[in-house]
């Protein structure tokens, strides 16, 4: 491949590109504003302001946030339901919960409003076998009757239909015959699993975003043609992998968490490079922070992500964790007089005081503006009102300085933020001492070597160009097919003739797709685990296999060292369930050149601050500030140190030591 | 004194700790009931009285409070030479409910936290256990007359000695109890949730210094109390009156009456359940720390930013249960007093409060575990099974909305297990699974709906069991709202319909192949006046078929 790579991902205020020329390394960035709702604008934008020409382009990655809108706006296609007689309100009924543990209140709608959920009788037992015959001339008379409410998308969901799919199958033969279009999803092609709850809310949600992803991909793809560019658009998928865009709305429900899923690969590829396979990715943004465990340079993939209250979306996607705080999170006095920060955020709008949008109650991101870890040239006006708002509401009824009070809100806010890391990385059973931060997002930086102390990380590792993470996720993301099989069988039962089977067959499947794609790859490799427990349990361990071909013995011991490392507990008297059995095949592309994503002609030979500013840690530093892109290739430098670029503030603190490796990554090793 | 900011990242770290317990327990357990129902929970203890000093925020909410009393049993048998000292290692199990208990299948384990060869705090948990004995499987015995039919009663003693778990009494344990082969998985896992707590409290420990830690235990506690007097503050001076009912105690067909007077006085609320129904012979008697426990947590859906603390209690006063049922003695049986009564005393807490500060509180909810429980043989996989099915409810109205449908029971935060996973498992089918229309309580803003679901036996003969309640009044509507639909129990055999003669609560039902079981559990109260409620939502629930178009036009006769 010589031409061009390109990567556009859409954020919630930014549209970010990145452009590689994979024959000289040359990087061209570009930053532009989103466009709600047809986010093709800002994409079109940002190539404009790159000056690319798009016919000079190989290959376009794009991450969107289309779907992901359109599911917690819930503004979704009109999609109708038809399902086993007696069970058309589980998608209402959920799973018998409420939004928290406290408080019995709240709301909930279905992703289906009642009236487009029809029932017709057939029936299937849990094993798979027939009870009630489909009953077709009622099947037909369902369909029909959500065509004429107008309904653009349907759903066929039966009971027990990953044992046996053949009613589903049959009535999405009789729907295409009557529904004028091809968005039908059938429950069981997304998930073969039981739980109907899960299964029917996947399949809605697959369903109801299914036409208007189709309509803008193919919108935008032929924006880009009509620009000149000749080739294949890709998308990003939760998976971490990328799909052609013809292909994406089919599942288009893995979609729904691309964007975070981008930032993860992105990290995965730059912790590879820099020789540091174990990270804890930490993205903190405006209203929320992402958290995602990477371990061996392997990104986490879960299929059991809810992506908001009793929204399960069960298919393999990257594990990424969203904890309630970000910089727009507010500090606030308890009713008993307790400094406490966040859940309750200012967000965008208002926002913090420092924006001067209206917000009156006080930020992390006003205290850290206050603390001048942050430059106050950047807020104007608006930066005095922070500081009297932290006076008001943080440091009288506390009896604190205002530097004090605000360091207090950082303090407490960073106790949060590990807490939540602590609660998806070390326990689970990782040792933080294997780990570096890796620290992105406009906020990342900010905290990440106060977070890593807290956490007992020892290093920080900052990309090149934190503020465009997912962007580089896109063109760095490998393709990918993930596969799930469920055999739920004793270990002791399993006929492994069949496990080696299933797992062949899904690594051949997945080598069929990927051979299907007009990418150039170096390489196509395989992952496989297994999700197992202790018979009598109900939560699943995942195990990494070393092969396709593991055998019963390997299988129970790999699972009870996994068990060990989780819950300190060796139960030697029992043995293990099979529960899934799951196959990742990825084609690996080229390896891009990510030493210019600063540009070497700005670089200076020897770092130099191009200022000092007071910045508190515990009292009031003359800190030395560095501009990022003019920092030589090699540094060493002692904390307290400032680093400023155009997509973030880098802070380290006192003690710490920053270092850059060849490739323009920041190193912080967080007690030197 | 200890500095505002290291006081909350100590508080913070505190409670960590008791979510990693938590965590730790539910994913390490093997009963479905404490992996998937997440009926257990986590705290932290004075190593002088036992009260709570932190409690993890996932626990199962009817034990908010509850382990501080059994703490104390044991500091004080331990203090009277009845219990064991305890050395480095040790855990001790208890599940007595006369101890500062709930049920017998509540089980409790405590473990001192040791600093310099002295007990710092006390870590405890509790989990409920598939079984602990007794006449029925799972220990919910409708009709139960003593404590003896109910299970295995544990007194304080060491189940692990320096480290090591004691055989002899595991075994004891092991021989009174149901598939026991099993149980060693959740012993470990309850043992580890501790040992988990310990080692990152030790890391707070060494990190801040045992003194200011101390210190900051006893600045929570203190805060913890002013912030629950400022919620306090909010209510009207005035005494609040409300009552609940439970249908029958299982064994003598008379419904239980609680009484409640809630008493606003200066900073301090008091709880006076005097005229209540004195205990009864069934299994629907409270322990006095299940009722306290019942009316904290009531107070915790009221105002949920006030942390789980003994602070927290301080300013809260329960007077008037001795000689009720709900503070039932040895040997009364008292099966259904974390399930149930916890849910009716939440109930007239919730329908005394909605008074005083109607922004606050809504109307009453379900409040039923709604436990239909089927034993029997099936013949297609020869072995014995004993299958739950727990179903959530309505909730009630409140000022800015309708209420949730199909939600969990007040006391519990577990999610139901699917259709398919059923069917899976017991030799069922279900011929339906619904909302159960026309539940919600008319209002200005409605109740949630109830589910409406019909069990089909397969194969092999069966009993069936029943430990409900709300059959006979509904969950109350609140401010002019009207009360949510009753649960309704129907056994069909042989095509006949039957209905319980306790309503929602019955035992050992003869089922074989082809019977049916339906339930239709209790739509939540409405808040405020039909008559104020939007026409256009009346219209929208009847086009959605929630409501029939005669129900709607009885409910709201003004629309």
């Amino acid at each position: 491949m010589t031409g061009l790579v390109a990567g556009v991902d859409v954020g919630g205020t930014f549209t970010d590109l990145v452009i590689f020329d994979p024959a000289t390394g040359a990087v061209r960035l570009a930053k532009v504003p989103t466009t709600l709702p047809n986010q093709s604008g800002g994409v079109l934008n940002a190539f404009a302001e790159a000056e690319a020409d798009l016919s000079s382009i190989d290959l376009i990655v794009h991450g969107t946030t289309t779907t992901t809108n359109a599911v917690l706006e819930r503004q979704l296609s009109k999609t109708g339901l038809i399902t086993t007689m007696g069970f058309r309100d589980v998608l209402e009924l959920g799973r018998r919960t409420r939004p928290q543990a406290y408080g019995m209140k709240g709301h909930f709608v279905p992703v289906i409003p009642r009236d487009l959920r029809l029932e017709v009788p057939e029936r299937m037992d849990a094993r798979g076998r027939v009870l009630t015959p489909l009953d077709e001339a009622a099947l037909r008379k369902a369909v029909t009757e959500l065509r004429d409410a107008g309904c653009e998308a349907l759903v066929i969901h039966f009971l027990h239909a990953y044992a046996n799919p053949a009613h589903e199958v049959r009535a999405g033969e009789i729907a295409k015959g009557i529904w004028p279009n091809a968005y039908i999803t059938l429950g069981h092609k997304l998930l073969s699993e039981a739980r109907e709850y899960e299964r029917g809310v996947t399949a809605a949600v697959n369903a109801s975003v299914q036409p208007l992803l189709e309509r803008y991909v193919v919108r935008l793809a032929d924006q880009l043609a009509e620009k000149g560019y000749a080739r294949d658009l890709l998308v990003m998928n939760g998976n971490g992998g990328m799909i052609s865009a013809k292909d994406v709305a089919k599942e288009a429900v893995k979609t729904v968490m691309s964007g975070p899923a981008s930032g993860v690969m992105a990290a995965v590829a730059t912790g590879r490079r820099a020789g540091m396979p174990n990270l804890l990715t930490y993205d903190m943004g405006g209203t929320s922070t992402d958290v995602a465990m990477i371990k061996g340079g392997v990104a986490p993939v879960s299929n059991e992500i809810e992506v908001e209250y009793a929204m399960p979306i069960h298919v393999p996607m990257v594990d990424v964790r969203t904890v309630g705080a970000g910089g727009g999170s507010i500090a606030r006095i308890d009713a008993g007089g307790m400094l406490r920060v966040g859940p309750e955020s200012a967000g965008s709008t208002p926002g913090p005081v420092c924006y001067g949008r209206g917000g009156t109650r006080v930020t992390i991101s006003d205290a850290n503006l206050i603390l001048g870890r942050l430059p106050a040239s950047r807020f104007g006006q608006a930066a005095e009102a922070a500081f009297s708002a932290m006076q008001a509401q943080i440091a009288a009824p506390l009896d604190l300085s205002v530097e004090a009070a605000a360091e207090a809100v950082i303090r407490i806010a960073n106790t949060h933020m590990a807490g939540a890391i602590r609660m998806v990385s070390i326990s689970m059973g990782a040792d933080p001492r294997d780990f570096a931060l890796f620290a992105f997002g406009g906020a990342g930086p900010l905290h990440a070597v106060a977070l890593a102390k807290e956490l007992n990380v020892p290093k920080v590792l900052i990309p090149a160009r934190p503020g465009i993470t997912n962007a580089l996720g896109c063109v760095l993301a490998d393709l990918r097919h993930d596969f799930v099989r469920t055999l739920n069988r004793p270990l002791d039962a399993a006929d492994f003739a069949h496990v080696h089977r299933v797992l062949a067959e899904q690594e051949a499947e997945g080598r069929r797709l990927i051979g299907h794609e007009k990418i150039a790859l170096t390489s196509v490799r395989t992952e496989v685990s297994a999700d197992m427990q202790f018979v009598g349990q109900t939560h699943l361990l995942r195990v990494q296999l070393p092969s396709a071909t593991p055998d019963r013995e390997q299988l129970q011991r790999l699972f009870e060292a996994a068990y060990r490392t989780r819950f300190r507990v060796d139960l030697p008297t029992i043995r293990a369930n099979l529960v899934n059995l799951n196959v990742s095949v990825i084609g690996e592309r080229p390896a891009l050149d990510l030493s210019r994503l600063i540009d070497p002609k700005g670089r200076l030979d020897k770092a130099e601050p191009a200022s000092h500013r007071k910045v508190w840690f515990e009292s009031w530093h003359e800190t030395p500030v560095y501009w990022r892109d003019h920092l030589p290739l090699e540094i060493d430098l002692k904390g307290p140190v400032i680093i400023e670029q155009m997509d973030t503030t880098v802070v380290v603190d006192p003690g710490a030591r920053v270092t850059s490796d060849g490739e323009g990554n920041l190193i912080v090793e967080v007690a030197a | 004194m200890i500095d505002p900011v290291t006081l909350a990242v100590i508080q913070a770290a505190l409670q960590q700790i008791c979510d990693e317990m938590d965590l730790t327990f539910s994913r390490a357990a093997f009963s479905p009931v404490i992996a998937e129902a997440n009926d257990r929970s986590d705290g932290i203890y004075s190593a002088t009285d036992g009260s709570l000093i932190a409690q993890g925020s996932k626990g199962l909410p009817v034990f908010v409070g509850v382990m501080q009393f059994s703490t104390r049993t044991i500091l004080e048998r331990i203090a009277a030479g009845l219990t064991a000292a305890p050395e480095p290692g040790d855990i001790y199990i208890v599940n007595d409910p006369y101890l500062g208990g709930t049920h017998l299948m509540d089980v409790r384990f405590a473990m001192p936290v040791w600093r310099d060869g002295r007990i710092y705090c006390w870590l405890s948990n509790t989990g409920h256990w598939p079984d602990t004995g007794g006449a029925v499987p799972g220990g919910f015995s409708a009709s139960a007359i003593s404590s003896e039919q109910e299970g295995l009663r544990i007194p304080p003693v060491k189940l692990f000695k320096k480290g090591e778990l004691d055989q002899e009494i595991y075994q004891i344990i092991c021989s009174n109890i149901r598939v026991s082969e099993q149980r060693i998985g959740d012993v470990k896992a309850q043992a580890s949730a501790l040992l988990v707590g310990a080692e990152r409290l030790g890391l707070v420990l060494d990190r801040y210094g045992d003194a200011t830690v101390t210190e900051a235990i006893a600045e929570m506690r203190k805060l913890a109390a002013r912030q629950m007097r400022a919620m306090i503050g909010l209510i009207p001076d005035g005494t609040y009156l409300s009552w609940a009912i439970v249908d029958s105690d299982g064994v003598v067909n008379e419904p239980l009456t609680i009484a409640l007077a809630v008493t606003k006085g200066a900073g301090d609320l008091t709880f006076d359940f005097a005229g209540s129904s004195t205990p009864c012979m069934g299994p629907m008697n409270s322990v006095r720390a299940t009722t306290l426990s019942a009316v904290y947590l009531a107070m915790r859906h009221i105002f949920p930013d006030v942390p789980i603390s003994a602070g927290a209690f301080e300013p809260l006063a329960v007077t008037g249960i001795e000689g009720t049922f709900l503070d039932a003695q040895y040997p009364r049986p008292v099966s259904g007093c974390a399930a149930e009564v916890s849910q009716r005393i939440a109930e007239a807490v919730f329908a005394a409060l909605v008074q005083a500060v109607p922004d606050r509180v809504t109307a009453a909810p379900a409040g039923t575990s709604g436990n239909f429980g089927l034993g029997g043989h099936d013949p297609e996989r020869g072995r014995d099974y004993v299958m739950y099915q727990i179903s959530g409810g309505g909730y009630g109205g409140f000022a800015e909305g309708d209420g949730i449908s199909n939600g969990c029971s007040t006391i519990g935060i577990s999610k139901a297990p699917p259709v398919e996973i059923m069917e899976q498992t017991y030799p069922v089918l279900y011929r339906r699974y619904a909302l159960h229309e026309g539940s919600g309580g008319a209002g200005q803003h409605r109740g949630g709906f109830g589910l409406d679901y019909e069990i089909e036996l397969l194969r092999g003969e069966a009993r069936a069991s029943f430990v409900m309640d709300h059959g006979r009044v509904g969950p109350q509507g609140a401010l002019g709202g009207q009360d949510g639909a009753v649960n309704r129990v129907e056994v069909i055999r042989d095509g006949v319909t039957l209905v319980p003669e306790h309503l929602s609560k019955a035992q050992d039902i003869a089922l074989k192949p082809g019977d049916r079981v339906r339930v239709r559990t209790p739509g939540g109260g409405g808040y405020g006046p039909p008559a104020a409620r939007d026409p256009a939502l009346v219209a929208e629930d009847v086009r959605l078929g929630r409501y029939s178009p005669a129900d709607a036009a009885r409910l709201w006769p003004d629309h």
